[in-house]
């Protein structure tokens, strides 16, 4: 019974993780048909930087997560301006080249700037023990990772579903050319998209330190995870991106606690199989 | 300037001669570059041979990718089935004989191949790249797990192949390991360029560019492309059993994401479906690998993403692709 | 059924989520028929197309080639029993010449195409043919050109070329002319006009006159259901005819 609580609290605290950095990545993905390969490697950026401002600045915990997210987005924007505008629309092939260039040249850099060795980022004192829930304790942390997630899903709802920005979003991912014909910015939503999804990513990196550790490698390592997810989920589907990021989250826990020596054989069994008989992912778009 | 232009039209008719002497020249300059890397670099034959074994991974990926249309982020499981199986027959079955073990190979490779195709096959686009990716990382956890066969993360050591016709001992700088996979590769070079101008190759760049046309045609599309990802996955199983034979061990590398895509790096940087792009991508990435990655692993990935990205925006049709689409105008303005 | 007739169509249903697309469509044609299909934007022409192609399963209904039931064949085995369709929009290898596009047909529909050695020129007769079809079309000029370096008229020529390739016994040609600038029709036409005597011709068209010259028949579909099947002549006087293509101008009733 308490291996089962265990690999529930954990299961949903990664899947929340993972469903917070790879959200971004699959509302620009429905939206602007971009595979990207170089999500990641924001959420990375968006972790060194929160731990230089902990560590080095003696920022706190809200205050670095806040300059993450922005410092993250500041960066990502000529990334976008210069690079992301040539391949849209572009053969996958291509994408995937550009991606994963800018994946290596972030590793690269991120190597020469912060060096080699894992980076942490200090928790807070109140989100450092166990909390206790009566019948249980579990590490703050993770609560806190899972609440985020929780967070960002209903903040996105409500951007997606109640807002006018939503309304546009909604109509460029199910049909640009008509959405630019009655009058939508698309240019103007593509950017503010993009700058969200990189947002999201930084936020968390920073905030899934603790599950996914924080070193140069780290894009590489959970570019195809992200990606995964988003392909499990169906572009574009906030909902699909949910349930993926939780199913595979708990396939993924549950394998490593009980069959460690399997290592994430599981997971990418599970993959094949739902994307085999889901293409376009699991509430992907039937077009 | 009509006049310029009709005289390259008629000569560039093709004929079966035409081809085949094509091919000669392709041949002759590729032993020309073995015999002078032989003497260049006479310390260096091993890596001389690992590039080998690279480049049919790579003119491997251009059969599916290049010719087929096919993006795959998975290729290196094929060369890992051919590398294990051919290490696994020398370790576990006494099967030491070296033209045997690069048939073992070839076989685990097009068995693989089949395999592989079979799934990816099935997706479109980002479907098709994350199966391929799921592919790769399967093979690499289930080689890892089979450990009393594979030798799990440790690789698997012991692999001592005979003497080539029980007369070329193996020897310790690599020698006849290096004309090995010369002599391997041009054999392949030859039967691929064959391929690529058969009825089949043909049809391969058919459904590359519009697979609906294929099948009005009466052609079926996926029943091509799973031969074409067999004969792949052959090839790539020879440069498999190749590393197998000239490192004396295998190493779960040979079945990992970073291959498969450091492959496909490889093929766009020399420029897809042509075969020759493959040597041109794979000879100028393992060479700047070696010296690059030699000082700082980090330059060195810093360097490919700069390179990869300048490729995309400068060089789309990659090294020889771009070459080739420029050699005529340079001649025409000299001449 | 009648072994004269090489196309059959019997009762043709199809529905999506309950709207009837194709409605009990019935037609037959012997070889050496020409048969233009007409009808209105929405009438069903693409899915009528689709089902025949075997892209679309039909709800019921049969559809036969030469006498044999090809109803559950997959589209490529429709292609081996002799049904043979163009596209609105062209579709052919940019990369590739005209001589090797037909040169691939003709492997195709000689069970050659898996070849794995050899070349396409070194196949006996295969020049001769490709020459002949090539001239037929007026395209041997541009036999070694990319596809992508020729005329879009040109390129409908050769969409023809490949066609006949491959031998049908019926021919589905989807709007031969559709995006052909005037001053190049007459050649498609010609084109048309030079296929084989034997050959059954379906030919889905837009442009009027191209129907009342070439077709001898006409087939007038609206809102999935043949509502009209005789002769050129006839057709314009037909009151339903008029009603579904000038629908509130001709009547009160709004024929959708």
């Amino acid at each position: 019974m308490q291996t089962v609580f265990s690999i529930a609290i954990d299961a949903l605290a990664y899947g929340m993780v993972l469903f917070v950095i790879s959200i971004g990545l699959s509302v620009t993905m429905g939206l602007m048909r971009v595979v990207n390969l170089a999500h990641g490697a924001f959420a990375m950026i968006g972790g060194y930087i929160a731990s230089y401002a902990v560590r080095d600045l003696g920022l706190a915990y809200g205050f670095a997560v806040l300059l993450a997210v922005f410092a993250t987005i500041i960066i990502a924007i000529p990334v976008e301006r210069l690079l992301y505008r040539r391949i849209y629309g572009a053969p996958e092939l291509t994408q995937v080249l550009m991606t994963i260039g800018i994946t290596f040249c972030v590793i690269g850099i991120a190597n020469y700037v912060f060096g080699p060795t894992l980076k942490t980022i200090p928790l807070p004192e109140h989100l450092r023990g166990p909390i206790d829930l009566g019948f249980r304790s579990i590490a703050a942390h993770k609560l806190f990772a899972i609440g985020c997630g929780a967070a960002v899903a209903l903040g996105l709802w409500y951007l997606i579903e109640r807002t006018s920005f939503g309304v546009k979003l909604r109509a460029s991912v199910d049909n640009a050319s008509m959405a630019a014909a009655l009058g939508v910015r698309t240019q103007v939503v593509y950017a503010a998209s993009f700058a969200i999804a990189v947002g999201l990513a930084a936020f968390g990196g920073v905030v899934g330190a603790e599950l996914l550790p924080i070193e140069p490698y780290y894009a590489l390592r959970y570019m195809v995870t992200f990606l995964v997810v988003v392909s499990v989920g169906g572009a574009g589907s906030i909902p699909g991106a949910l349930l993926a990021c939780l199913l595979l989250g708990g396939i993924d826990t549950t394998g490593r606690y009980l069959m460690p020596e399997y290592g994430e054989f599981f997971f990418y069994l599970a993959v094949i199989v739902i994307v085999s008989f889901f293409p376009r992912g699991l509430l992907g778009k039937a077009n | 300037m009509t006049a310029v232009n009709e005289i390259p039209l008629a000569t560039s008719a093709p004929t079966g001669h035409g081809h085949l002497k094509r091919d000669l020249i392709g041949l002759a300059i590729i032993s020309l570059f073995a015999v002078l890397g032989y003497l260049v670099f006479p310390n260096n034959l091993a890596l001389l041979t690992r590039i080998i074994a690279i480049l049919l991974l790579v003119l491997s990926l251009d059969l599916v990718t290049g010719y087929c249309g096919v993006a795959t982020l998975g290729h290196a499981a094929l060369f890992g089935s051919g590398a294990y199986a051919a290490g696994i027959a020398a370790v576990h079955f006494g099967i030491t004989e070296p033209i045997t073990m690069v048939v073992i190979g070839a076989a685990a490779g097009a068995v693989a191949g089949l395999l592989s195709g079979a799934i990816i096959l099935r997706g479109h686009g980002l479907s098709q790249l994350v199966l391929s990716i799921a592919i790769i990382h399967l093979f690499h956890e289930a080689a890892n797990k089979a450990s009393t066969y594979t030798g799990g993360s440790d690789g698997l050591s012991g692999i001592a192949p005979d003497a080539v016709f029980g007369l070329f001992q193996f020897d310790l700088w690599g020698r006849t390991a290096y004309i090995f996979g010369i002599v391997l590769l041009l054999v392949v070079f030859m039967l691929l360029r064959q391929l690529v101008q058969s009825p089949f190759g043909m049809l391969c760049r058919g459904i590359k560019e519009d697979p609906v046309r294929i099948s009005a045609m009466g052609a079926s599309v996926r029943g091509t492309l799973l031969k074409m990802y067999t004969i792949s996955g052959a090839v790539a199983g020879v440069g498999g059993a190749l590393t197998a034979i000239s490192t004396q061990v295998v190493g779960l590398d040979s079945l990992s994401f970073t291959m498969s895509a450091e492959a496909l790096v490889m093929l766009v940087l020399g420029g897809t479906g042509s075969l020759y792009g493959a040597f041109i991508g794979t000879f100028v990435f393992m060479f700047f690998e070696d010296f690059v990655s030699a000082a700082n692993p980090f330059h060195w990935l810093t360097l490919v993403g700069a390179l990869l990205i300048a490729v995309v925006l400068c060089a789309p049709r990659g090294i020889y692709g771009t070459v080739v689409e420029r050699l005529p105008s340079l001649w025409r303005r000299r001449s | 059924m009648s072994a004269d007739f090489v196309f059959e169509v019997d009762n043709l249903e199809k529905n999506f989520g309950g709207l009837a697309v194709t409605r009990n469509v019935t037609l037959a044609m012997r070889p050496g028929d020409r048969v233009a299909l007409i009808g209105p934007n929405g009438a069903g022409k693409t899915t009528f197309v689709n089902l025949v192609t075997g892209h679309l399963k039909p709800d019921s209904g049969k559809v036969r080639l030469g006498g044999n039931d090809v109803t559950h064949f997959k589209p490529t085995q429709r292609v081996h029993h002799g049904l043979v369709r163009s596209f609105q929009v062209t579709r052919l290898f940019l990369d590739m010449t005209p001589e090797e596009h037909i040169a691939l047909a003709i492997l195709q529909r000689s069970g050659k195409s898996g070849r794995m050695a050899g070349n396409y020129i070194s196949h006996p007769g295969m020049l001769f043919e490709v020459d002949e079809l090539l001239s037929t079309l007026g395209l041997t000029a541009m036999r070694h050109m990319k596809v992508r370096e020729i005329a879009y008229g040109q390129q409908r020529l050769l969409e023809i070329a490949l066609a006949m390739a491959l031998r049908p016994k019926v021919l589905l040609l989807d709007e031969p002319a559709a995006g052909v600038p005037q001053s190049d029709t007459g050649r498609i036409e010609e084109a048309l006009s030079k296929l084989p005597g034997d050959l059954a011709v379906l030919m889905i068209e837009h442009d009027m006159d191209l129907v009342f010259r070439f077709a001898k028949r006409v087939i007038v579909l609206a809102a999935g259901e043949i509502i009209f099947d005789g002769s050129p002549t006839d057709v314009t006087r037909d009151p339903r005819v008029r009603e579904a293509y000038l629908g509130s101008y001709g009547h009160d009733r709004n024929v959708a």
